[in-house]
């Protein structure tokens, strides 16, 4: 080994900014702060509803009615679905490869899969929620 | 960290992050309907409240909340190291932590309920 050994000056913590991919694991890696915020926030609204009170509970959900938290939520939505839902899914044949007798079952069977699963659950829980 | 305490950690990483993406999406739809004024039927004190009495929604908000918590955690601490702050046992600490708190918590209001 050499005695002073080149080493590339790497920024700490601006590293992901030379290379589209960095950008977009960071981006990717971003949404929990998504996931931490609206479990803390549900937690909230456990909360209140603990608390056994009905009008604590409406001034919560009136609270909750402005357009500021309208486009939080529509732009949170959009962020996670592309940052977090949809890379996870197409993930998924790698981290769980499903063998089938000898062969492989395809990648884009357990995509598709994935996103089946998806729209079920989704609508499920909407129903649930009663809002469909 | 020990390697036990990783395959425990990453596991509730991996759980979580499986679970939150098909979830959460469905989540965040039910808190844009509220914010604009469409409360879902359910989501009403009653109905909301009969919902978490009942055992099986009980372990269902529990579930959903432990490992979206503990997936963020792993993931957290990761990011923070990513923007360059290496004080890794420190983040550790701290995030988990919260998340404890936050399971803690949830399992606490659930059983009042």
């Amino acid at each position: 080994m050499s005695r002073r050994p080149y080493v590339r000056p790497i920024s700490k913590t601006t590293w992901f900014m030379r290379n589209g991919r960095y950008k977009i694991y960071v981006l990717r890696e971003l949404t929990s702060f998504l996931v931490a915020f609206y479990s803390f926030y549900t937690i909230c609204a456990l909360a209140i509803l603990a608390s056994g009170s009905v009008e604590k509970w409406d001034s919560f959900i009136t609270a909750q009615q402005c357009t500021g938290w309208a486009i939080f939520h529509a732009v949170a939505l959009l962020y996670f679905l592309f940052f977090q839902t949809f890379p996870w899914f197409k993930l998924a044949p790698k981290a769980m490869p499903v063998q089938v007798g000898d062969k492989k079952l395809p990648d884009s069977y357990i995509i598709v899969g994935h996103y089946v699963a998806w729209i079920f659950i989704s609508v499920f829980i909407l129903w649930l929620a009663g809002a469909l | 960290m020990t390697i036990a305490k990783k395959a425990v950690v990453w596991g509730l990483f991996a759980a979580g992050g499986t679970l939150t993406s098909f979830v959460y999406p469905a989540l965040i739809v039910l808190f844009l309907l509220t914010s604009m004024g469409m409360v879902p039927a359910n989501l009403q004190f009653d109905q909301f409240y009969a919902f978490a009495s009942s055992w099986v929604g009980k372990l269902c908000l529990f579930v959903v909340l432990f490992l979206s918590l503990w997936h963020a955690a792993h993931r957290l601490r990761v990011v923070v190291h990513d923007f360059g702050i290496r004080q890794d046992k420190l983040v550790a600490r701290a995030v988990y932590t919260v998340a404890s708190l936050g399971t803690v918590l949830t399992a606490f209001y659930l059983l009042t309920i």
